[in-house]
């Protein structure tokens, strides 16, 4: 689904990602470890087109297709979604009403007709009750005034109605107490299918409690130094990342 | 370039869409303004005599003023002989009476609009007044509007069948020398809507008037009256469009609202003039004055604009509030693109006693325009308990565009509240990326963003404008990013 070669990011002149390799297949979840700097949330940003980094080198192929040519609101469309370290807020706009724009976006480039009013409102108070989230936040503006535990269930929300192939999902732990933690994981658990695959960026171990990857693997220093099993999320935790940065070393 | 990038280039180079011109004879004076083409003019409308007087006294009145210059507003002088005070289309001998006498190329012009008038006569109730150029030419649910003793008719039909009324009540809010554009527009107005809406009634439909000028080098100086008498009730609606000329044209304007007591009068107003290219050549100087009286107690006066044309806007829709409990509103979106300049807002006058008022005005500037909210809180002495409440926000698009806020309170009255919040904000890059990664393009994402700023100023649109300006800010819009 998703092949990354050679990967090399700059912001300005510094190098960020330097030689980045990564392939993942349809259905897996794979998750990214690593070290504040080490370049997790350029690799998801420029994934999902975020302006303002250099591309120095490599290539990105999805689903058959180079991704780096598209613009963000393509690569939207044709499946990839990013879940938002850090939700922006647009005041005005309902919830609902981004949703649906957002969703007809998407259908219109499928060549699919609008999606009918009635029916869209009944797929998404069914799928906001997967996120024990209440009915208000519909009509509420765009994440404006939510908790950041309300914040990262929105992102969930957005993903479980535009229905994406590839998800990256950046930080969604982050500023979760562990009940909320609980609450997105089963979100997205319940968005695993043999068609569409995630990529996690995380810090700590414990998300992994709740999302079982298929592969973990450790970024540092702009490269992913080691890959393997649940296991070695494990590992990680326990030896810390100075382990696998003196391996890279 | 990349591809969304070309998209806004191609946007860009989509004209305006109403920037057409109608190919049908018409009658139009030379250029040129003195007291005999105000005579002629008069006289060609047939006009009482008691007209010509008042358009002469405001022409030496006129005569003696000078352009405003204090607005946030660079304007190229204007040549007041240059213009042409009067163009009708020729077969007005014959005024038509019925769809079918008017001229089909006409009609088809309306079309373009979006404004079908056959099929506006079958739509839900609405009645349209449309003024072409200087001469009204059809007039709908005339019928159904006279069965309830509501008069909605042009000004020129209202000077000839009901002139004690128009006499009554013309240049009472507005005096005819009560500003330079105000006393040339009551010099040489052609024409208008007048409505008068009888004691207790409660007008059965919106009323609406689309204005259109047409000819090349004539100014459009239309005159609007209404009138509410008590415990009535009435909104009109009115539009503007114009076609796409290099030339700047004059719009000078004056609306005048009569409430009496515990009447309401709600007016709302799209205007997409056309606004000049996306080098600032061409576009209408929309001058306009409007201003309500609320001369009885608990009347009410709501002003909602969506502005979204015109080169030049210089217009503050205001409320005097004499009756006491008397209410008046200003909802405002004032929307300026490429080398757009609005200088707009309110004066709300409280003088009656627990007068109200409340202003939201939204005004976004993108590409190189200015934007100005203008507004003046005044409570005299008498007006105990007033109230003001003022919300003026500014949403910036880009970084070469500017916002300006001039709120002027004067209060004489001790227990009057009075409060004003402001804001300026601009549309960041997060936001952008946010919605395009969500599928949405960056047209479609700023559009979805300034209408969600817009928002409670929509909420007072009746419901069809309401669909139609967010449309138009869409519209306006393009090209303002990439």
């Amino acid at each position: 689904m998703l092949k990354i070669e050679n990967l090399h990011v700059s912001v300005g002149d510094k190098p960020i990602l330097k030689g980045l390799n990564l392939e993942i297949n349809a259905g897996e979840v794979h998750a990214i470890m690593g070290p504040n700097g080490a370049g997790k949330s350029t690799l998801s940003h420029v994934l999902s087109g975020k302006p303002g980094y250099n591309i120095t080198e490599g290539k990105v192929t999805y689903m058959g297709q180079d991704l780096l040519d598209m613009d963000p609101e393509i690569r939207a469309r044709e499946g990839v979604f990013l879940a938002f370290q850090y939700p922006v807020e647009i005041p005005g706009v309902s919830n609902i009403y981004m949703l649906k724009a957002a969703l007809n976006s998407i259908r219109k480039h499928h060549g699919l007709d609008e999606v009918d009013a009635m029916d869209f409102l009944t797929m998404v108070k069914d799928k906001i009750k997967l996120l024990e989230m209440d009915e208000k936040f519909l009509y509420r503006a765009v994440n404006e005034g939510f908790s950041g535990g309300e914040k990262k269930r929105n992102e969930i929300l957005q993903a479980a109605i535009l229905e994406p192939k590839m998800c990256i999902l950046d930080e969604t732990d982050s500023g979760l107490d562990i009940d909320a933690l609980k609450v997105v994981a089963e979100g997205v658990n319940s968005l695993r299918s043999t068609e569409r695959s995630f990529l996690m960026i995380t810090h700590y171990q414990r998300l992994l409690d709740y999302i079982k990857p298929d592969i973990v693997h450790v970024l540092a220093d702009g490269q992913i130094v080691k890959s393997g099993g649940p296991e070695l999320a494990l590992e990680l935790e326990a030896k810390g990342y100075q382990w696998v940065e003196g391996q890279a070393a | 370039m990349s591809s969304s990038a070309k998209e806004v280039e191609n946007l860009i180079a989509q004209e305006y869409t109403q920037g057409f011109v109608t190919d049908i004879e018409v009658e139009t004076f030379p250029p040129g303004l003195d007291e005999e083409v105000i005579a002629k003019l008069s006289k060609i409308k047939n006009e009482p005599e008691f007209m010509l007087e008042y358009r002469l006294k405001a022409f030496r009145h006129w005569q003696t003023m000078k352009d405003p210059d204090w607005a946030q507003l660079n304007i190229e002088p204007i040549d007041y002989q240059a213009i042409s005070y009067y163009s009708a289309p020729k077969k007005d001998s014959d005024k038509p009476q019925s769809l079918d006498e008017v001229d089909p190329e006409l009609l088809d012009t309306y079309k373009k609009l979006g404004i079908p008038l056959d099929e506006q006569e079958r739509l839900a109730g609405v009645a349209v007044d449309a003024v072409f150029d200087s001469v009204s030419v059809a007039t709908t649910f005339k019928g159904k509007l006279k069965d309830a003793g509501v008069i909605f008719c042009p000004i020129s039909e209202a000077l000839q069948e009901y002139p004690e009324l128009v006499k009554q009540y013309l240049g009472t809010v507005v005096p005819e020398g009560d500003n330079f554009f105000a006393a040339l527009n009551a010099a040489v107005f052609t024409d208008g809507s007048f409505v008068y809406i009888p004691k207790g009634v409660r007008c059965p439909m919106e009323l609406s008037t689309y204005f259109r000028i047409n000819a090349a080098n004539t100014g459009q100086f239309e005159r609007t009256l209404i009138i509410a008498d008590e415990d009535s009730h009435v909104s009109y609606l009115e539009g503007c469009t114009a076609p796409m000329r290099d030339e700047n044209q004059l719009h000078a304007a004056v609306v005048e609202l009569v409430a009496m007591k515990n009447a309401e009068i709600k007016y709302s107003t799209v205007q997409n003039w056309y606004p000049g290219d996306e080098n600032g050549v061409g576009g209408i100087y929309n001058f306009v004055t409007k201003r309500a009286e609320c001369r009885g107690d608990n009347a009410k006066v709501s002003w909602t604009q969506v502005e979204t044309g015109s080169a030049i806007t210089w217009k503050y829709p205001s409320c005097v509030l004499l009756g006491d409990n008397s209410v008046g509103e200003f909802y405002s979106v004032a929307l300026t693109n490429n080398y757009q300049q609005a200088d707009t807002g309110t004066k709300m006058i409280h003088i009656g006693k627990n007068t109200k008022s409340t202003i939201i005005s939204k005004g976004i500037s993108a590409g190189k325009a200015q934007n100005t909210y203008r507004g003046l809180v005044k409570v005299g002495k008498g007006a105990e308990n007033a109230r003001n409440y003022t919300q003026c926000d500014s949403l910036l698009v880009g970084d070469r565009c500017g916002a300006h806020t001039f709120p002027y309170v004067e209060v004489k009255t001790p227990s009057a509240q009075v409060e004003h919040e402001a804001t300026t904000s601009k549309i960041s890059e997060d936001q952008l990326f946010f919605c395009q990664q969500r599928g949405l393009s960056a047209e479609d994402a700023v559009s979805m963003i300034v209408n969600g700023f817009c928002k409670e100023v929509f909420k007072e649109l009746p419901m069809e404008f309401a669909v139609e300006a967010q449309a138009l800010l869409g519209i306006s819009l393009e090209g303002s990013v990439g």
